[in-house]
């Protein structure tokens, strides 16, 4: 069932044609990157999506409903915003920047406290060390999670981030990605995220969406993105010197296994991408592992020619 | 056993200010003694005044202040020492004044010389400077003030300062004194309050609309190129007009001279620190939050109140403190045109060459400036605090 509904949409200031005739659907709970160089128009679009700009053509639909007839602000407050650099509010604490949606939505108090809590554990942040300090007392890996649980603190069905992780530095990128995944899972929110990092794009996505010039190239699998480019500049976006392993990143050791086997020395764990379980094994110096559940009980086997058949060029 | 001391390494304004205090001390007389208020009286240095206790005591102390300064580490121990050093300059000052002045006199004049006040400026600043170094908290800032004027008052009020000149025009116009102090506070919070009313919609209009910023900015800052004497006189035409052929404008009070010019002019002046502050704060708020804060739903004047104007407010309030400082300077200006303030006791000494009634008027606009200038830089410290 589709979420959003992006349909014909363009917007032009003036001359210059920023967003060009773009039609998309996004699927409930799931998440879908839009990446392009800058001056793609990907900001822009999302920016339409909970009308901080103003489209020129077309219409958005979230759940059915055309934006245009959703007042600005009823629209806004139940629409997730992050944006890079996280935007806290500087004079407010964590606890009051992340009430800001709920207390504007007439939430009771002990409500809430209640959700600043629950959303304060969630990332990871202890809530009696963190409600009161203010943006500037915290680092940026955590200036980051409390702009996303302010974004989520009304249980937003639809969360829009753009660039939310631009800021960060790689490891704790990584980290911010792996928590938005299972925070993503856990809420079942639809989230629709712009970034120009082709990796992070990959990591995260269900679906990707390329732009370029303003116009959507391609719109599809992530598989497909690196399989089935349909436009030069999407392969020139993926990069040709690595697309085997790419495409081994995004495939799970579970779903391309073989039966399991005795006698086998190693262990992989089964939640590992190909690319992983590859780099491992040639690590490790072995031809042959088995795979392994969380209780490191065998459940398959995958061995080095397996590995790289499966690497190949479909 | 000189090395093993913490001795401190010579800083240059101490350096400065002890060289200037000396050379106050040595070469610019510490007192006039007149027969009275237009004489042009008998110069004394301090050198001369040392069959004086009171200025033996002032000397050593005075030179126990320039070592310490020169020397000491500690602040606390500098500011101690120099605070002392700043009563008995007052002190000595008065007790000098008394013996000078012939038994049961009332028109002789004892008049403050260049170098006391070189050395009460020197002094100050070394009371400052040390309290500076101490870093208080901006509500400890204010407790000092407190402390300091307090000691001020006990000075005023102990009557050891009462054979001084200042203190004589003092005692024969003490009910004018008051009336104009309350004139001159009123005229300067006045003109503060209006121009805030006024210059904060303005600016916040000016940042939402660029093409009329750099209009008004300029508008704003031809009219404080305009001498302050001019800016009075050119008002009171076109206010005489008004007051004579419109009956409500009389009634109101409005008049060619007095205090509404002088009020229109404070204004006038006062605009241009308030709006550009206010469009400088504003445009200082990162866009960032205000992206997020229009994103997340709040409305335009939500985000108006609850992000831009807190986010701007230290901005503007240094903006209000620049208004404020230089209105209780310009007040002074209006009593040529009727205004009143303290200004009248300074216009009405130069007019009978009695430097001592202008002292009356200058002393007290310089503290009443000084004092309010202390107040808002620790306001706009405190709310800078939580969100620095």
């Amino acid at each position: 069932m589709s979420m959003i509904d992006i349909r014909n949409v363009t917007k032009r200031y003036g001359e210059t044609t920023v967003v060009d005739d773009v039609s998309m659907s996004v699927e409930k709970g799931t998440i879908t990157v839009i990446v392009g160089t800058s001056g793609s128009g990907k900001s822009t679009l999302i920016r339409m999506i909970n009308r901080l700009v103003a489209k020129s053509d077309g219409e958005i639909l979230i759940d059915g409903r055309n934006v245009a007839d959703v007042p600005e602000t009823e629209l806004r407050r139940n629409i997730g915003y992050v944006i890079q650099g996280n935007g806290l509010f500087p004079h407010r604490t964590v606890a009051q920047n992340i009430a800001t949606v709920p207390q504007l939505l007439g939430w009771s108090k002990t409500r809430i406290k209640a959700r600043v809590d629950e959303l304060l554990g969630l990332f990871n942040l202890d809530p009696k060390a963190f409600s009161l300090k203010y943006p500037h007392q915290l680092s940026g890996g955590e200036q980051q999670r409390v702009g996303v649980a302010r974004a989520l603190a009304a249980e937003p069905e639809v969360l829009i981030m753009d660039e939310p992780f631009g800021a960060l530095d790689p490891v704790i990128r990584g980290k911010a990605q792996d928590d938005l995944l299972a925070i993503q899972k856990q809420f079942g929110t639809t989230v629709i995220l712009v970034t120009h990092d082709m990796d992070e794009a990959f990591h995260l996505a269900n679906r990707i969406a390329v732009m370029r010039g303003g116009k959507l190239l391609q719109y599809s699998m992530p598989e497909k993105i690196l399989t089935e480019p349909a436009h030069p500049f999407v392969q020139q976006l993926t990069g040709t010197t690595d697309r085997a392993l790419k495409r081994m990143s995004l495939l799970s050791l579970t779903s391309s296994m073989a039966p399991a086997k005795v006698g086998l020395d190693h262990g992989l764990p089964q939640s590992l991408s190909l690319r992983d379980a590859l780099a491992e094994m040639i690590w490790q110096g072995i031809d042959e592992a088995a795979v392994e559940d969380t209780a490191k009980e065998p459940v398959g086997s995958i061995s080095m020619s397996q590995l790289l058949e499966l690497g190949r060029k479909a | 056993m000189a090395e093993t001391l913490a001795v401190r390494t010579l800083d240059r304004l101490g350096v400065v200010l002890v060289f200037a205090g000396i050379a106050g001390a040595g070469l610019l007389p510490f007192i006039y003694v007149k027969a009275n208020r237009i004489a042009s009286g008998k110069p004394m240095l301090l050198t001369q005044l040392l069959n004086q206790p009171s200025a033996i005591a002032l000397t050593l102390l005075l030179v126990l202040t320039a070592f310490a300064v020169l020397f000491l580490e500690d602040a606390r121990v500098r500011l101690a020492i120099s605070t002392l050093c700043l009563a008995a300059l007052i002190a000595t000052m008065g007790l000098v004044a008394t013996a000078f002045t012939p038994e049961g006199s009332t028109v002789a004049r004892m008049t403050p010389g260049g170098g006391f006040w070189v050395l009460l400026a020197v002094t100050a600043l070394v009371v400052s400077d040390a309290l500076v170094k101490i870093r208080l908290s901006p509500w400890m800032r204010i407790a000092a003030l407190a402390l300091y004027a307090c000691l001020l008052v006990l000075f005023l009020r102990s009557g050891l300062l009462d054979s001084l000149s200042i203190m004589r025009e003092y005692a024969n116009r003490g009910d004018q004194f008051w009336s104009e102090a309350l004139t001159h506070v009123k005229l300067a919070f006045g003109s503060l309050a209006i121009s805030v009313l006024i210059g904060l919609p303005l600016g916040i209009v000016c940042f939402w609309v660029p093409k009329l910023r750099s209009a008004l900015l300029q508008g704003l800052s031809l009219i404080q190129t305009i001498p302050s004497l001019a800016l009075f006189g050119l008002l009171m035409l076109p206010l005489g007009y008004l007051a004579a052929h419109v009956p409500l404008a009389a009634a109101l009070g409005v008049s060619g001279i007095g205090a509404a010019p002088a009020l229109i002019a404070l204004v006038l002046y006062s605009l241009l620190p308030v709006v550009a502050n206010t469009v400088v704060g504003l445009e200082g708020v990162d866009p960032a939050v205000r992206d997020a804060a229009s994103g997340m739903g709040l409305t335009r004047r939500q985000i108006l109140t609850g992000i831009d104007l807190p986010l701007a407010l230290p901005v503007i309030v240094t903006g209000i403190r620049i208004v404020l400082v230089q209105s209780i300077g310009l007040v002074t200006v209006a009593a040529l045109i009727g205004g009143g303030g303290f200004g009248v006791f300074i216009f009405q000494g130069l007019g009978q060459t009695a430097m001592d009634l202008v002292l009356l008027g200058a002393v007290p606009t310089v503290i009443f400036a000084f004092s309010s200038a202390v107040i808002l830089d620790a306001v706009v410290d405190s709310i800078r605090g939580p969100a620095a």
